[in-house]
């Protein structure tokens, strides 16, 4: 393990909570685009954050202490998880010490803090979402595993650096589990970060919404952070879409060109994700709440198909 | 197979078994004294469970120190005459023997601090009948033939029926004892018939000499779905798991979690037992039972708990769901040992090892917890729990710990044994038979998915219980526990951290048990490991280092916490509640037990029986009641209970109540057994 | 990985694709849907056809390809929405069993078929492997979707993606049948539809509706 790896490692989780916003800047001014309204600055999310970092922060009564701490552990395990996944290059010293089942675990803590936290002033509304964010969650789990799961059966290993550089260096051909599972996987990215046809991100009063409904009473420099987290999670979706089904152009070492190399590729590949994001919540409506698990199941019945398909060919 | 052989006839004065039986003769003595002064809370109730506690610390210390140690056995003159009784402690025994040493630290602690008088049962009594229990069960690990197995199985039975009795005179844990002790001897006969072909007509019951019997596949394979029908009864196994959650919130907490955290846990073993070591050689395809049933019974178990609304009631459908997971790691191993691959058999066996270990921990936890709770509000039912989080911090913080380790998270406990048991799910497809393995990855889906749904679980038992405002003004007065309870309940939660941060020092020496159990499990634990890494299985790059990863998000949340305080200059002030801007908000408009689980309910409707009743729009005093029923009861033991009727109707015919109709039975009988013998 | 070449990577996607429709069949409740996704599989088909006769160069795959472009993605499924549109029935009710347990024993189907395609496989070449298991999940999974729903036009689509996937797994692993198989099953299906078209009337006629619950009382005395 040489410096470059670890220096690899540290731009890499600087650029996921520097850029993390932007994408999300991006996907809203895409949206804005494609529905005929004047689109919003790109620093836009960047703003919001420091507005609301300038302001006092408003506790309810009983807000207990794990209340206050939440925003700091989702917050931490989003920066941790965005070290886990390679970004930029694959060699991060970090990839021996937590795999691909390890970061799903990451985000289901995440996930369940979020909830806690959600119920804890104990509102109609935060108990609310926090009942349907962990049945949207209890869903797309199990299909993140199951998409990983198909890669990591490709590439022997559950190591998400590594699958990503096995599944590069494989010589280039079509799988059909692949395509299913990467439709899974987008079906379960849109869920996961509360975008259109799960949850809508831009509407608060509307009994349909989960993940604002958990927000509500956060305020201030808490809401700051669970708002980046939020970006945060979006951006390591698309990054772990991207090492799963794009792989091309990171760099196998840390040789600083091909790093630099890797950021522009990335941010090219992150602008037609988020492009790609803006599209498809253009283009679908809201579902119903007790629809959503219906769309889950889809995606988790997606991933088992891409799972069979693969068996069928590799099975003597 | 080597291992097995090489044993050391008596035994040195200072070996491993005389000091294990020297200690479980401690705990006997410690609840023999309890009778001096029974009606002492103070002596009985108090002390003697501290003195039961450093017993088990002992246990647990001697059992670990003695699993790398080969095999020894010892046989006691006692018991019947020319019956005497075989002991031995090996491997698999001391694994067991720390959980329940460990595990029965914490809950002897929480124990002395939780009985109060005046409940039920005298404490002198209580305190033998728990001492009794905890010493049949390391009997049970201990036993070395049939004859000690089955009598300490019965202690242990018993015992543990009269503790789930304590309260003896509310009707309801009358009934829930009673169905108790009904299915725990039906599995006892199970067990009794599947030792009874093991001796393989030698009609030795020594384990010894079950071991050298040749059996026939066919009486094998019986042997083997007796004892998986008998402790399956025992462990909770879908459909015998009827027991479980009537048996669980009858009983005292200590006692629930005794028996949740560790008395299932001797199922476990006593299946390892019979399948690894007595049987010896199981046929691959047995293992598609325990795996098949396994899976239901996790996913049916999980189902289960999120309808539930009574706290101890969910846990033990919880308890019902990591059975469901042990038994399909059981499977998994069984599968993989028939067709060769020793490396994965080995790796699910260490991930069954050690979720046994991590369950007792953690469901220990959990159960005292309520125990906490229920004693500082009176109430099971989570609809009238809430906001303890204010009034019981101690408890409320330390339940966290054990919340997040079942719900499987990094960088507990649960997460390394289930990481295990996916590991080895994820090579499952190479078994080369045709149907199984594709039916086998799909298996893991499904236990992912109750993984899940475990998390799902877990946030409304604690975010019900602990979090949002007291649904009664009454919680309001609500106290934390005593010393004595914090102080178990830290040594539990302790050990789920220590047992999800070290797993690289644990698995090795699980890998040993695994060996002498006949497995190769030189490839579970390969070169790439070290004091901080696990590594198994070499084809695979495949590595989990908990420290580190914990480090690293310890860290990240650090960073964040300081750079927020040298960023972030603004005050911070209290105010009412927003909630959208609604005004009169109640603590009855938080999401009650039955509304958690509403979603379970409609996503999984085929596995429930449901009595509903819904207000109309124009009722002036609307009710919603929902009532969730398990539909195996109906499926399966109503019909039972109706066979059973008719036939004791029938036999009753027999009864006629004149002196000469028995005379004349008593006659034939005589008759028939003369020409029998002619 | 061995090299597998391009176009049997398509036609193996293709497959996979195929599988997909299958399943969104059983999911769908709305029987113009239904119909449209029998057009995609048949243009699916077509495209295979046409790789495999590109691979082999035979010519009688070429005309095979055009001939299900014709029937399966124009004529049929015209015919279909014409029928639709006339008959008024444009939602399966409820199947018989619903849509998530349909699903499962769809996938314990695919497993099935699968497992049997494996010693097929082997003595098929390696390529084909993919398709002989799709092929035979696509027939069982139209089976099962024939089995479930109640209306008769849910039925016929069921049937005609049965007849789909007969003709893909024999396209894909004997590269076609002899073109007087094929014309004739073509005549066949398109004789099949004719007649079931004048026969739905009929059941209209008789009952006013086309669910199949009216045709069920085959016993006397009930």
């Amino acid at each position: 393990m040489n410096w470059l790896n670890w220096l690899d490692q540290f731009i890499e989780v600087l650029v996921a909570l520097a850029a993390a916003p932007l994408l999300l800047g991006w996907v809203n001014m895409c949206r804005a685009w494609l529905q005929n309204r004047s689109a919003p600055s790109l620093l836009q999310p960047y703003r919001g954050i420091r507005k609301l970092l300038h302001k006092d922060a408003v506790l309810a009564h009983n807000a207990s202490s794990l209340f206050r701490i939440a925003p700091y552990i989702i917050f931490g395990t989003m920066v941790a998880a965005a070290a886990m996944i390679p970004m930029l290059g694959t060699r991060l010293p970090f990839t021996a010490a937590a795999d691909a089942i390890a970061l799903v675990g990451l985000f289901a803590a995440a996930r369940m803090f979020l909830s806690l936290a959600a119920m804890d002033v104990g509102t109609a509304f935060g108990t609310l979402g926090a009942r349907r964010e962990m049945m949207v969650g209890f869903l797309a789990e199990p299909t993140l595993l199951m998409v990983i799961f198909v890669a990591s059966l490709m590439t022997a290993t559950t190591a998400l650096p590594l699958i990503a550089e096995n599944l590069a260096a494989a010589q280039l051909a079509i799988h059909p589990s692949l395509l299913f599972t990467a439709v899974a996987f987008a079906m379960v990215m849109l869920a996961e970060n509360a975008r259109i046809p799960v949850d809508n991100p831009a509407t608060h009063l509307e009994l349909t919404m989960i993940h604002e409904a958990m927000l509500l009473e956060y305020s201030a420099r808490h809401l700051a952070l669970m708002e980046w987290a939020a970006a945060l999670k979006l951006f390591n979706y698309a990054c772990i879409g991207l090492a799963l089904f794009v792989p091309w152009g990171l760099a196998s070492n840390g040789d600083p060109i091909r790093l630099g190399l890797a950021i522009v590729l990335l941010a090219g590949k992150l602008a037609v994700i988020g492009a790609g994001l803006a599209l498809i919540e253009t283009l679908s409506a809201k579902l119903r709440v007790f629809r959503a698990p219906e769309f889950l199941a889809t995606a988790f019945l997606l991933a088992v198909l891409g799972l069979l398909v693969r068996l069928l060919q590799v099975a003597r | 197979m080597l291992l097995r052989a090489s044993r050391r006839p008596g035994g040195a004065p200072e070996s491993a078994l005389t000091t294990l039986l020297a200690l479980v003769t401690a705990w006997l003595a410690i609840g023999l004294a309890g009778l001096i002064r029974p009606r002492s809370l103070e002596f009985a109730g108090r002390a003697l469970f501290v003195a039961g506690a450093v017993v088990g610390l002992l246990l647990a210390i001697v059992a670990a120190m003695s699993i790398a140690l080969p095999a020894e056995s010892v046989v006691l003159p006692i018991g019947l005459p020319d019956l005497p009784v075989h002991l031995r402690r090996d491997a698999l025994s001391s694994v067991f023997l720390f959980l329940l040493g460990s595990a029965s630290v914490g809950i002897s602690l929480f124990a002395a601090g939780y009985f109060r008088s005046g409940e039920g049962t005298l404490p002198g009594v209580l305190c033998l009948e728990y001492h009794l229990f905890l010493a049949a069960m390391a009997m049970v690990l201990l036993a070395d033939d049939a004859y000690a197995f089955m009598v300490a199985w019965e202690t242990m039975a018993l015992s543990s029926y009269f503790l789930v009795t304590t309260q003896h005179r509310i009707p309801e844990i009358r009934r829930a004892g009673f169905l108790y002790l009904l299915i725990a001897h039906v599995g006892a006969i199970a067990i009794l018939l599947a030792f009874g072909i093991l001796q393989g007509g030698s009609w030795q019951f020594t384990f010894d000499a079950m071991r050298g019997a040749q059996l026939p596949p066919i009486w094998a394979f019986a042997a083997f779905a007796l004892a998986l029908f008998g402790f399956g009864a025992k462990a909770g196994l879908v459909p015998m798991h009827v027991w479980l959650p009537e048996a669980h919130p009858a009983a005292p907490s200590p006692v629930s979690a005794l028996m949740s955290g560790v008395m299932l846990k001797t199922a476990i073993y006593g299946m390892l037992r019979i399948t690894f070591d007595l049987i010896g050689t199981p046929t691959w395809w047995w293992g598609l039972i325990p795996l098949g049933l396994g899976l239901f019974t996790a996913l049916y178990g999980v189902i289960f708990a999120a309808t539930q609304s009574d706290m101890k009631r969910l846990l033990a459908y919880s308890s019902i769901e990591n059975i469901g997971i042990l038994f399909t790691g059981i499977g998994l191993a069984i599968v993989f040992h028939g067709v060769g691959m020793d490396a994965m058999a080995a790796l699910a066996l260490i991930a069954v090892l050690y979720h046994a270990i991590n369950h007792a921990f953690m469901k220990s936890l959990l159960f005292l917890s309520t125990g906490a709770v229920l004693h500082a509000t009176g109430e099971r039912n989570l609809g009238h729990l809430g906001g303890l989080i204010h009034r019981m911090p101690w408890v409320a913080w330390l339940t966290l710990v054990g919340v997040l380790a079942i719900a499987g998270l990094p960088p507990l406990n649960g997460f390394v044994s289930e990481w295990l048991l996916l590991q080895a799910f994820l090579l499952a497809h190479e078994v080369p038979k045709p149907f199984v393995n594709m039916l086998l990855p799909l298996g893991a889906a499904l236990l992912v998915l109750s993984a899940a749904l475990a998390g799902y679980v877990m946030v409304k038992f604690y975010g019900i219980v602990f979090l949002g405002q007291p649904r009664e003004a009454a919680l309001h007065d609500a106290h934390d526990a005593s010393v004595l309870e914090r102080v178990g309940l830290v040594w539990l939660a302790a050990g789920c951290v220590l047992l999800g941060l070290l797993p690289a020092q644990i698995v090795p020496m699980l890998a040993g048990v695994v060996a002498d159990l006949g497995i190769n499990a030189s490839a579970a634990v390969t070169s790439a490991q070290s004091w901080w890494m696990l590594a198994p299985l070499p084809a695979r790059s495949i590595s989990y280092a908990p420290l580190v990863f914990t480090l690293a998000v310890v860290s990240a949340v650090l960073v964040t916490v300081l750079v927020g305080r040298l960023v972030y200059r603004r005050r911070t002030r209290r105010a009412d509640p927003w909630d959208c801007g609604y005004e009169r908000i109640n603590p009855r408009m938080q999401d009650t037990a039955e509304g958690f689980g509403q979603p379970i309910r409609h996503l999984f409707q085929p596995f429930f029986a449901m009595d509903r009743e819904l207000p109309s729009p124009f009722d002036r005093a609307p009710r919603y009641r929902v009532v969730v029923f398990d539909r195996l009861w109906r499926l399966l033991y109503l019909p039972i209970e109706r066979i059973v009727q008719r036939a004791a109707n029938a036999v009753s015919v027999l009864q006629q109540g004149r002196i000469s109709a028995y005379l004349l039975y008593s006659f034939v009988t005589l008759i028939v057994l003369l020409a029998s013998v002619l | 990985m061995n090299t597998i070449p391009l176009d049997l990577q398509i036609v193996n996607a293709l497959a996979a694709l195929l599988l997909l429709l299958s399943f969104s069949m059983l999911s769908q409740r709305r029987i113009v849907s239904l119909v449209n996704l029998l057009a995609m599989q048949g243009l699916l088909l077509t495209v295979a056809t046409l790789m495999v006769a590109w691979r082999t160069g035979e010519t009688h795959l070429y005309l095979s390809g055009l001939l299900t472009f014709a029937l399966k993605v124009l004529f049929l499924p015209w015919l279909l929405h014409r029928l639709i549109r006339r008959l008024e029935v444009y939602w399966d009710t409820e199947p018989l069993l619903n849509i998530p347990g349909t699903m499962l024993v769809g996938v314990l189907i695919v497993v099935f078929a699968f497992g049997l395609a494996q010693p097929i496989a082997e003595l098929a070449s390696e390529t084909t492997r993919n398709s002989i298991g799709i092929a035979v999940a696509v027939i069982l999974l139209s089976f099962l979707m024939m089995i479930t729903r109640s209306k008769a036009m849910s039925q016929v689509v069921g049937f005609l993606s049965m007849e789909n996937g007969l003709f893909f797994g024999a396209m894909s692993t004997t590269r076609g049948m002899p073109m007087v198989v094929e014309l004739g099953i073509a005549l066949d299906i398109l004789v099949a539809m004719l007649v079931l078209g004048v026969f739905f009337f009929q059941i209209r006629e008789q009952f006013d509706s086309l669910d199949l619950h009216h045709l069920e009382s085959l016993k006397e005395g009930d």
